[in-house]
């Protein structure tokens, strides 16, 4: 028996707005505790919502990149629960008339791209934090409630933890790109939960189990991987799993079923009467439309015309936002643009992911890059010495002319200079011009290797491979 | 005629002409309130530090020759669901007992920038849920008129504080009838603003889409006055409107002649006491002796208005009054394990019993599986009670209707029938729903006690409102009657 995996995703990501969904205070992250609150934050009585423009702009823009319809009007709901971090104990959020609806992204597979559907874009507003401390009382930080979300919900149309994972880090590339989140999972700004079932190829099919606040790719694609697996047994045991929410165990490396009465909850949903409708006009989406950037697919395009660079890489290089950005400025100060592609591939890719950093943190910037680069492309050093002078750049921050100075890696370019070398090697190898004699151009290599030996590797390589040909031709 | 007796107007010629301070004049509102706030129980707190402050502020800049505005330096009182920065602001509950808000409501903010003497906050039903004040956790408000009586709800202390002149004019806040009802009960003129005309923001909500906040005053021109003072467009309110706010006491002499009213058979049928119906229709007589034109019309939804109004201001409500939780702020139960614990205990033990009722209410009318038989369908028979009224007013200036089905009732007379109580609202509901201006203002006594009539009006024409009032007051002896508690009363008419 085959079975498919269906995966849908929910993923909610905080808005970079400079204040609240609706009031005026600041959403950056951090802070002391509850020092980013008013009284509207925290729905003192009387207080009244008034809704933040620009959070509305960024779900827009949000949408416009993921192919959705924008809404031509929008209202706002209220759902209602209990909870202490949530201080209205309603959460502004939509229910029937979300912002964006119906849109999609693609996703490389291994089959090709895929297109995956988006269902629907909604907005609403962030709880707070509860804390809970040893000795049993709960402490209370408001500084994150009311920082604008949107959630975005994916049809159910992945069918794996790798095409989950692809699905995100394009969505995550995506909002980095529009600049409307940080995306930044370890600070909570970008959070995902995971529906997962599994249909065998006679139509029987498990129920949706949901996995709740996974807060890494790494783990949603465990936890995708367990359930499909757990789904596909109870199938093959001839069973069904319950319709269920269920939350990951990094440590065990399993799901967990949450207690029922943590989600059996009724939220009691109707239109937030403190606000009114909204209009959208098609004048608004348009402006909207012409303040969002160039997206990734587009960009990895221009690469491949532009800098003839091959498409996998384009594909790598614009993944990150920064990162492209970071190329496009190397290749307009170095000029060689596969050079730049290259090395950025290679070693600034593997610096990157051994540090798990991302190429803002690095010491360096584009502009030292680019003028490493430059000492290659004029022959001031080699390719394997522009290696190490990236390694030094990478871990001290210096500059790459004070690393070559430093350790003298400058190359010899004077010809005299290399010539004496040139001369001297091949007065030691006579074995060698017998073997370039008799046709084996081993020899020239190795001839070659030894000059550069003799030369500590400082010997332009071009100027040896000249000299030894023309003294090896006049013998 | 004793100062307290004065209408704001009065009071206001009497403080620019330099006979009055408004110092005196604030000793003259807290010798009052000495006199016959134990027999009323109008106030839950005095802020008579405060008021002194600004009276004196008043005198100071009456002496530099500053023009001051119609309201600056007069006592007047705030109805205790709306915020006043370091004063606590109860709404007559428990569970908000210990509340201070660090911020004034807008019109607290409006009232104090006019220079206003608030002089405290008045006893109410509990988050104004009720139409009698009995349903405060502190104490019950008695009628002016007759202390064994109820000054309706739920600003009864609001009107109670003026009808005894404790005050010259306060506000209450009007969800269902709670300005205009006890308006009619305490012989006073209460209006009911269109939604969105006062901004809310501070106003602790009852039911959102249906809480306005307004006046009520001895006379038409005070409510003027005091509205000229409240409205406009606010930021802070997402649903107040943006629109201009025309002076509502310059066209208020201006007669009715030529206006059309329309009188809808509804507000007169069944459970309507035959005196009031016959005192509103005679002062019909007196709008035609005036030139006006009255005809019978016919609002037919108007009927479900009392039905569509329980389950929307309950849905709302019970989402509402969630915050109240013992978390962050107001009354916290004792013993408690856990949140949930400590949730269910604090309000359990901090609210009264119309307030969890109406929770229960709204709480089932939102509930998946009656959401659509309830609260949806509720949404749309809103909008055709809205749409009734719109096509009236394509041909009528102004509805004229009772405001109450009967004068002040009894105190306990209806508080163990809910049902009953909610009755008492049957003619000021439908203009909430419809979102339209009204005003209530005496036509008549029975056996002693005030009787009011509704005056109706279109969107944002509160000014015809007025005038029309205006035109009767002036045209009728009534205004001037003042409750026994006075020393006036019907019987020395
Ligand atoms: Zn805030």
């Amino acid at each position: 028996m085959n079975y498919r995996t269906l995966v849908g995703l929910e993923i909610h990501a905080e808005l970079l707005t400079e204040s609240k969904m609706f009031c005026t205070c600041s959403t950056e992250f951090g802070g002391d505790v509850n020092t980013h609150c008013c009284p509207i934050c925290i729905g003192l009585p009387g207080t009244l919502p008034v809704i933040n423009k620009r959070a509305i702009e960024f779900a827009i823009m949000a949408g416009l990149s993921a192919n959705c319809k924008i809404a031509k009007k929008c209202k706002m709901d209220r759902k209602n629960y209990f909870y202490p971090d949530l201080p209205k104990a309603y959460q502004i959020s939509q229910y029937d008339m979300p912002i964006c609806t119906d849109g999609y992204m693609e996703i490389e597979t291994e089959s090709g791209v895929k297109k995956i559907g988006i269902e629907r874009i909604h907005m609403e507003e962030d709880t707070g934090k509860s804390l809970h401390t040893e000795d049993g009382s709960s402490l209370l930080n408001y500084n994150r409630c009311g920082v604008p979300l949107i959630e975005i919900v994916s049809r159910p149309d992945m069918a794996s933890a790798a095409e989950a994972t692809a699905f995100l880090e394009k969505l995550k590339a995506i909002l980095e790109y529009i600049e409307v989140s940080d995306v930044k999972m370890e600070q909570g700004s970008l959070r995902c939960d995971v529906n997962v079932n599994v249909v065998a190829d006679d139509g029987r099919k498990t129920e949706i189990a949901e996995i709740k606040n996974l807060n890494s790719f790494k783990a949603a694609a465990k936890a995708i991987e367990y359930e499909t697996a757990r789904h596909i047994e109870a199938l093959e045991d001839g069973e069904n799993t319950l319709k269920d929410t269920r939350r990951w165990d990094d440590v065990k490396g399993v799901t967990v079923s949450m207690r029922s009465k943590e989600y059996a909850n009724d939220y009691r949903y109707f239109p937030e009467p403190d606000l009114v409708e909204m209009e959208i006009s098609e004048e608004w989406i348009e402006l909207i439309r012409k303040e969002l950037p160039e997206l990734p697919e587009a960009k990895k395009e221009r690469f491949v015309k532009l800098y003839g660079i091959p498409v996998y890489d384009a594909g790598v290089i614009v993944s990150s936002k920064a990162l492209a950005a970071f190329y496009e400025d190397a290749v307009s100060r170095a000029g060689d643009a596969k050079l730049a592609s290259n090395f950025i591939m290679t070693e600034v890719l593997r610096r990157l992911k051994e540090t798990d950093a991302n190429i803002t943190d690095m010491p360096f910037n584009s502009t030292d890059f680019a003028n490493l680069l430059k000492f290659v492309i004029d022959g001031t050093i080699s390719n394997n010495m522009a290696k190490k002078v990236f390694r030094e750049m990478a871990e001290t921050g210096k500059k790459p002319e004070k690393v070559i100075e430093e350790k003298g890696m400058k190359q010899i370019t004077d010809e005299s200079a290399i010539e004496e070398i040139v001369v001297r090697v091949i007065s030691e190898n006579p074995q060698s011009i017998e073997d370039y004699k008799n046709g084996k151009d081993r020899a020239l290599g190795f001839l070659v290797g030894q000059v550069m030996k003799a030369s500590k590797g400082k010997a332009a390589p071009q100027t040896v491979n000249r000299l030894i040909r023309d003294k090896l031709s006049n013998l | 005629m004793k100062i307290f007796d004065l209408t704001a107007h009065e009071v206001r010629d009497k403080l620019r002409n330099r006979e009055l301070s408004s110092v005196e004049l604030t000793e003259e509102s807290y010798k009052r309130i000495d006199a016959v706030e134990s027999k009323v129980d109008s106030f839950i707190t005095f802020t008579k530090k405060e008021a002194f402050l600004q009276a004196k502020a008043f005198d100071e800049r009456m002496k530099k020759g500053e023009l001051l505005g119609d309201l600056a330096g007069i006592p007047m009182a705030l109805k205790d669901n709306m915020c006043t920065d370091g004063i606590l602001t109860t709404c007559a509950s428990k569970i908000l007992g210990n509340f201070t808000p660090p911020y004034d409501a807008t019109v607290t903010q409006k009232l104090k920038n006019a220079g206003a003497v608030i002089v405290g906050k008045t006893n109410m039903d509990e988050f104004a849920m009720g139409s009698s004040t009995e349903n405060s956790a502190y104490k019950t408000t008695k009628n002016p008129w007759d202390t064994d009586r109820v000054p309706g709800g739920s600003s009864g202390g609001s009107a109670a504080s003026v009808a005894s002149g404790e005050v010259f004019y306060s506000l209450g806040s009007d969800t269902g009838g709670s300005i205009r009802q006890p308006a009619a009960f305490t012989g006073l003129v209460g209006l009911k603003p269109t939604y969105g005309r006062v901004s809310r923001y501070g106003l602790v909500a009852f039911a959102s889409s249906l809480d306005q906040i307004g006046p009520l005053g001895k006379d038409v021109e005070d409510c003027a006055l005091v509205m000229n003072t409240i409205s406009g467009h606010d930021r802070k309110d997402s649903t107040s409107i943006d629109r201009p706010v025309p002076d509502f006491a310059l066209g208020m002499k201006n007669g009715v002649k030529g206006m059309r009213i329309g009188i809808p058979k509804e507000f007169f049928g069944e459970g309507i006491d035959e005196e009031v119906k016959t005192m509103v229709l005679e002062a019909a007589r007196l709008y035609e002796s005036m030139g006006a034109v009255c005809e019978e019309i016919s609002l037919p939804s108007a009927k479900h208005a009392l039905s569509v109004y329980y389950i929307l201001a309950t849905s709302e409500c019970s989402s509402n009054l969630a915050r109240f939780d013992g978390a962050r702020y107001g009354y916290r139960a004792k013993n408690y394990e856990g949140f949930k614990d400590m949730f269910i205990k604090t309000r359990s033990q901090g609210f009264g019993e119309e307030v969890k009722r109406r929770i229960m209410l709204g709480t089932y009318s939102l509930s998946s599986g009656y959401y659509d038989a309830y609260y949806n369908r509720g949404l749309k028979v809103r909008t055709l009670i809205k749409q009734e009224f719109e096509k009236a007013f394509e041909t009528y200036d102004f509805i004229l209707t009772p405001t109450t089905p009967t004068t002040a009732f009894k105190i306990g007379e209806k508080s163990d029938d809910p049902l009953e109580m909610y009755m008492s609202d049957i003619c000021t509901v439908p203009v909430n729903i419809a979102g339209v201006p009204a005003i209530s203002l005496p036509c008549g006594f029975k056996d002693g006690l005030p009787v009011g009539m509704q005056l109706i009006g279109k969107f944002f024409d509160e000014a015809t409102l007025i005038r029309a009032a205006y035109s009767f007051e002036k045209a009728s002896v009534i205004c001037r009657q003042r409750a026994s508690i006075m020393g006036g009363g019907v019987n020395e008419l």
